[in-house]
This record gives C-alpha cells, structure tokens and sequence, in this order.
C-alpha cells in the first residue's frame, strides 16, 4: 500500500513495513531534543532512578531559552544541564552562545530527511523544512525517551497543502503561513501531518521552509513536511558528518491524504495576526496605522539570515521612527557571523536597531518585556495575551518584511512599497 | 486511579493556550503548588483563586494549544482540579497530561450542555460522563496508554517497568 511521508518514518521508526494512520507504535528517535528544559528531564531521571541512557549520542542539549542565565535560578539550572552533558558525555551539547536549538540543529547537519526528531519544544516541526517527522514533547517524555529510547505514537492522518504561483513582490512565507492559519484555524492540522507539495516549491528557499514548518505548528500539525528535493541536498550535504546517511524518504505517488488544499501564491498580500489568537489574522490594509512601541526580528520562524537580510534592504539609509525600539535577535552565532561578516547587521544598527546576542530572545520573554497598554509587532510564531510581558500589552505578528516598514513609521505598515 | 471523578466544573472557551495556564517566566519551577500560585493569572483579577472552588475544568476546542510546556497540565493538578473535559485537545497538553497523571476527556458534546458550576460525574470504566440526568460517552484512551495513567504518570511508570526490569528493549 502507498505510504505518506509520516507513516513511512513512523513506520521504519517502529521497524514495521508498513503502518496505517491511528495505529500506535512505539517508535524510536534518531535524535532528542532538550533546551533551556533540560534540567527537568535531568529531575526526572534523578526521581526514577534512572542511571542509564539508552543511547547518548541521540541527545541534544541547546540552552537557548533565557541565555545567557539572568537569575541565580537560570544559573543553577543550566549549570545542572551542563553537568548533565559533562557527565554523559553528550556531544551535541550547545551552550548558551549558539542560538535556537531548532536552527542550531539543523545548521550543523544533526537532523536530515527520514529522521524521527522529538524534543521539549512544540516548534520541532520545524525539521521538516529538510524532511525530518519532528515533534514536541514535555520534559518527563523526553526523560523517558533518554532511558528506554523509544516512545508510544500514533499514527497521524496527512492533509496536503499545495502551493502553485509565486507570491507578489514584498509577500514572504511567513504571509503564506498567517493566511492559512486564518482560514485553517489553531486547530485546522489538530493531531495531523502536513505534507506541502506544489509547483511553487522547487523555488522556495530552505529559510522560507523552514518559516513554513515553524508556522505551521499553530494549525495544531503534529508534524510537516517539505519533501526532500534538490535544494534540501545542496543544503544539508556540506553540513551532514556522514554524507552517505542522506536518504530522502518521499511520499508515494497514491498514498493517501484526508484532504487536499490549493494556494496560489501570487493571490496572497501581507497578513497580520491580531491580538491575542495566531488564528487571528487579517490583511495587512484592515490593520495598518496602528501604533507600534516595540518592533522585534527574531525567533525560529523569522531570525534567520534571510530574514535579517530582508528587513536590512529595507532598512538602510533610513531611521527607524524615535518612538519604535526595534530589538534585532539572529537566530543563531552563525547567523549573526554572517550578519556580520555582510554588513547586515551594521546596517540595522545604523537604522536604530538594538542587536542583542542570538538566542530566542523577546519571544521567550528574555529582554524586551513590555509595559502595560504597550503594543509590539514581531516576526515570532506567538501572539498569545502576556508571552512578552503585561498582559495588558498587545503583540502584532508580521513578516520581516511588514516589521521593518512598520518601524520605520512608527505603524504598522504596509511593505510593497519598499519593493 | 479513582474509578469516578465528580465534581463542579468551571468552564473555559476554546483554544486556551498554554501560555494561559502558566506564564513563561513561572517554568523555572515542577512543583504543582509553586505553579499553582501563578496559573492562569493572564486571565486577569480574581485568577487562579476563584478556580480553587472547582473540581473540574470543562473546555472548548484546542485546550492546551501552543507551548509544549509540560507545566500547564502540573499547574492545573496543583490547583485541585481532577479532570479537565474538552471538545479538544492540543497533542502536546494530551500527551503531557497522561504523563503527569491528570485525567483527560474529550466529550465536545458535554460542553454546550453545561455552565459553571454545574455538577458532572465521570464514570472512567463506563466510559460515561452524567450532567443532569443525561450522559455522554468519551472515547477510551487506548489501553498501553491509559497504564501510564492508572500508575499516576510517566515517571511512575517508568520507575515501575525499571523496578521490574521490563522495560528497555
């Protein structure tokens, strides 16, 4: 029987020939993934009495929530994550000078197509912008994942979302992902795998899918997918240990899918999601003028280079309004190398951008807190009521593209003009 | 496990976050009592001591959408709560609520039936839940996952298959 992308890793994960969607496996992970949480896995360890991993090379530690420490709390507790990693000799540990775990991972070629990823964080989708089932789990899971190396799944239905067009000049990714979320819901992909498809794609770079995979999680997916092409090749070869383990896993040509959705890009404008719901979105020309006090660029859906880069064409030669502070996060030390390296990241400065370390930054409410009746427009992937800060305090979500227009009026504000 | 949980229900709308339950800044702590203190204190004044008078949380949609945080399902056990009733969940507050011992029902019929304060009863080997003389069925969480449950969580579990030597394949 022809298999989608999810049922053929689940399966090989499983080590069954084949699986059919609501079956339940117990499956095993290539990699598993801890951040800023890895202290409370290290608790549940202790509790249980566990002494073993079932394989340490399948761990990967990134402290990039709250970093570097900003209490003595923050302290205690990443030094009880890197005594962990000492102590087990984990080598894919990152300390708090590398970046987001997600971009992290996958910039130094620890996650690739057909790998079973899970990890304490919901945004894990995002490793299927290189064709990798990723998925988020709390802290005891990833505990019990450490110790027996496997953990129970079930076997999610596949919903296809295909993208023919290109989008208009000053659209983005993060556009195409506001609008389905507004039309889909926080719950349109609930329990399932989202597998994109669709002319479109080919064309599409490996930043924008990752965007892609980020977003999607606030639809509710349990996992996405980008099939693997010859652009996640280019990408991922010079980065992978072994080039040899890169062995695409597609679908097959009649498997089956619950539902098919077309989107035409060219048709798609810049989108905003309002307070406080992601789902809550609307065309940027119902939201533009309002007042902003705060412009963030940054996290694991827009603080990649690209990302940078956009925001910076827009940017330079010009002064971001006095009223706006726009806080500039790279996503991770070799994004903002090569920020650096370019130029991009001088031309923010000079532009009145505050750039601070890589990390997730304002998004995990790490700096940039916001002050009773403030509003904030950020290229994060959340805009739920009191994430950064008052709960008194509004967040806008925008692409790059609309953040930097924005902060240069003061308002939310249209992009294309730029363009 | 109890083989009934009773109770009154205070009730939420749909896709309550899990940045609603607990605040970001409040997962430097595990225990249920620290994070009880601060549970759903987005939602404004009177939040979460007015909940404290509840046995049960009834829910829309998505309950426990966006954060993994595994800290959302702790805080609500700290606060009392036995259960939490749903139309739906979000996969990440099932899975971690099934690992951290709290029952979980998705009934979408139950919810436009009730208003808070309402009492309901849930009746776990049955598979029925009663509100007012009519009863609702849940679907069963399937049986290798519904042990993790009935031993009180994952950590437990896990201990016991490591006691007895069962586990790691």
């Amino acid at each position: 029987m022809s298999q989608t992308i999810a049922e053929k890793i689940l399966a090989a994960k499983a080590g069954l020939d084949r699986v059919t969607p609501g079956q339940i496996v117990d499956a095993y992970p290539d990699l598993v993934m801890s951040h800023t949480a890895t202290w409370r896995s290290v608790s549940v360890m202790k509790k249980i009495g566990a002494k073993h991993l079932y394989d340490p090379n399948r761990l990967a530690i990134v402290l990039d929530h709250i970093s570097p420490a900003k209490t003595e709390k923050y302290a205690s507790d990443q030094q009880t994550s890197r005594n962990f990693a000492r102590e087990y000799g984990i080598e894919k540990f990152y300390d708090v000078d590398a970046g987001i775990a997600h971009l992290v991972l996958m910039e130094n070629g620890h996650v690739k197509p057909g790998d079973l990823i899970v990890g304490t964080d919901s945004h894990c989708t995002i490793y299927g912008a290189l064709g990798a089932l990723g998925s988020g789990i709390g802290y005891t899971e990833v505990a019990s994942v450490w110790v027996t190396g496997k953990l129970w799944m079930k076997v999610p239905t596949t919903i296809k979302l295909i993208l023919n067009g290109r989008f208009a000049p000053g659209v983005s990714a993060k556009d195409l992902m506001l609008h389905l979320i507004g039309t889909l819901g926080a719950d349109g992909c609930g329990y399932k795998s989202v597998e994109f498809d669709g002319s479109a794609l080919p064309e599409m770079s490996i930043s924008e899918r990752m965007t892609m995979a980020n977003l999607a999680m606030e639809m509710g997916s349990k996992c996405v997918f980008i099939p693997p092409d010859e652009k996640t090749r280019e990408w991922l070869l010079p980065r992978l240990k072994d080039p040899a383990s890169y062995r695409p896993v597609v679908a097959d040509q009649n498997a089956v899918y619950e539902q098919s959705i077309e989107i035409d890009l060219s048709k798609l404008t810049p989108m905003i999601a309002c307070p406080h719901q992601v789902e809550n979105t609307k065309p940027i020309a119902e939201v533009m003028g309002t007042r902003i006090d705060q412009a963030f660029l940054g996290s694991c859906a827009n603080g990649k280079y690209e990302d940078l880069v956009v925001a910076a064409n827009i940017l330079a030669g010009r002064k971001i309004d006095p009223r706006v502070r726009l806080i500039v996060t790279p996503g991770s030390k070799q994004i903002m190398l090569e920020a650096m390296r370019s130029g991009v990241l001088a031309t923010l400065i000079e532009s009145g951008a505050l750039v601070t370390n890589p990390g997730c930054g304002a998004c995990a409410g790490d700096g940039g807190t916001m002050a009773d009746g403030e509003v904030s427009l950020s290229t994060a992937n959340r805009n739920f009521v009191g994430r950064m800060g008052s709960n008194k305090s509004s967040i806008y979500l925008s692409s790059p593209a609309t953040l930097a227009a924005s902060a240069l009026k003061g308002v939310i504000a249209d992009p294309r003009e730029f363009f | 496990m109890q083989d009934k949980i009773s109770g009154r229900i205070y009730k939420f709308g749909d896709n309550v976050n899990s940045d609603i339950i607990i605040a970001g800044r409040y997962l430097i702590y595990i225990d249920p009592v620290k994070l009880a203190e601060h549970a759903f204190e987005m939602l404004g004044e009177g939040f979460p001591a007015k909940l404290r008078s509840f046995d049960i949380l009834v829910a829309g949609r998505n309950f426990g959408c966006g954060s993994a945080r595994e800290q959302a399902s702790t805080a609500i056990q700290g606060l009392g709560i036995k259960a939490v009733v749903a139309a739906s969940f979000a996969r990440t507050f099932y899975r971690n609520a099934i690992n951290d011992g709290l029952p979980i029902f998705e009934c979408p019929a139950l919810y436009d039936a009730v208003t808070e304060g309402d009492q309901i009863s849930i009746d776990l080997a049955g598979g029925l839940i009663s509100h007012a003389g009519k009863s609702y069925d849940f679907p069963r969480i399937p049986e290798s996952v519904a042990k993790i449950l009935q031993l009180g969580g994952l950590a437990n579990y896990l201990k016991s298959t490591l006691e007895t030597g069962s586990a790691p394949r």
